[in-house]
């Protein structure tokens, strides 16, 4: 298989997650409209170093894990009036996400 | 490719300004840009053939390298298994050399859309596709393509039927992004080199079908 695997990695394809609010600054590449949503991991992408470190002239590693997180369209704007279907995959770091039981009552 | 930035209906006017010229007709980029290449020439750190070639490296890309890729994914099932599985891969084994850590290649099915963007900068598959249009680049695209997609499409003449699902994809860290659109009905009727002619840069990217 060529599809990339780390035993070690914390999230599974299918497992919901939550991006939660890290209160850093400078070059970061999570942006604001993902944070606190809820959604799924769909595809592991492989570990890479961390964009924060290497902004900042860090290149020693260690290097995080990327995944891809699908949300609905309408859990990232409540608001709006999207099409349930409509959904929208982005990139997340390992150490922006936590574990996330979907069940759970949505803010 | 002056016409083929054109070629899609929707009006260019608001765009942001990428180049700002004086009365004179300089660039003041390029003015910056010519004095720091000056600067780094005189002190032995760049010579000037290896500015060309890093020009010509930057431009030598283009979308008829996707259309190469979409091409022979549509005419070899094969192949694109391959293409959706490892990207980077696939692409590099037809002779194109990938500088991305990782290309990830969503198909367009009859009913699921895909439209890419990078809402944090402009991260593209430059070094298959070239340099990116500027409306890509533009804050305007980068915002509304996440939050009012269906509108951004329907300005590009895309109207998407309710019950077709769509996907944004945002190439905010490492990955790249292509769309593999569907192939033309009369698929077996065509040459290769019809097929790649029909694959357009917006159809790459997702902004039309």
């Amino acid at each position: 298989m060529t599809r990339i695997d780390h035993a070690g990695r914390r999230f599974r394809d299918g497992d919901p997650v939550r991006v939660i609010h890290l209160g850093k600054s400078g070059h970061v590449r999570i942006p604001f409209y993902v944070r606190g949503k809820r959604g799924e991991v769909v595809r592991y992408c492989g570990s890479y170093l961390n964009p924060e470190d290497l902004a900042i002239g860090d290149t020693g590693g260690p290097v995080v894990d990327l995944y891809r997180v699908k949300f609905a369209q309408r859990e990232l704007w409540p608001g709006d009036d999207q099409p349930e279907g409509d959904s929208l995959v982005i990139e997340i770091y390992d150490h922006w996400l936590e574990a996330s039981g979907h069940q759970e009552a949505r803010a | 490719m002056q016409s083929e930035e054109n070629s899609h209906n929707h009006i260019h006017d608001d765009h942001e300004a990428l180049i700002v010229e004086d009365d004179a007709g300089n660039l003041e980029g390029q003015i910056i840009i010519d004095a720091l290449q000056s600067v780094l020439i005189a002190r032995g750190l760049l010579t000037a053939p290896e500015v060309a070639k890093a020009i010509e490296k930057l431009e030598s890309p283009g979308i008829h390298q996707g259309a190469g890729i979409v091409a022979r994914a549509w005419t070899d099932a094969e192949y694109k298994d391959r293409l959706l599985e490892n990207g980077k891969q696939a692409i590099g084994d037809i002779g194109i050399a990938v500088g991305e850590a990782q290309i990830i290649v969503v198909e367009n099915t009859p009913q699921t859309h895909n439209l890419i963007t990078c809402t944090l900068c402009s991260c593209y598959p430059r070094s298959i596709l070239g340099q990116p249009p500027s409306w890509y680049i533009s804050k305007a695209y980068r915002a509304r393509a996440v939050r009012e997609p269906r509108r951004v499409l329907a300005e590009f003449g895309t109207v998407l039927p309710d019950d077709m699902e769509l996907v944004v994809h945002d190439s905010n860290a490492d990955m790249r992004y292509l769309v593999l659109p569907e192939p033309p009905a009369n698929l077996a009727d065509l040459a290769t080199s019809e097929l790649e002619a029909l694959v357009t840069r917006d159809r790459l990217i997702g902004v039309t079908r």
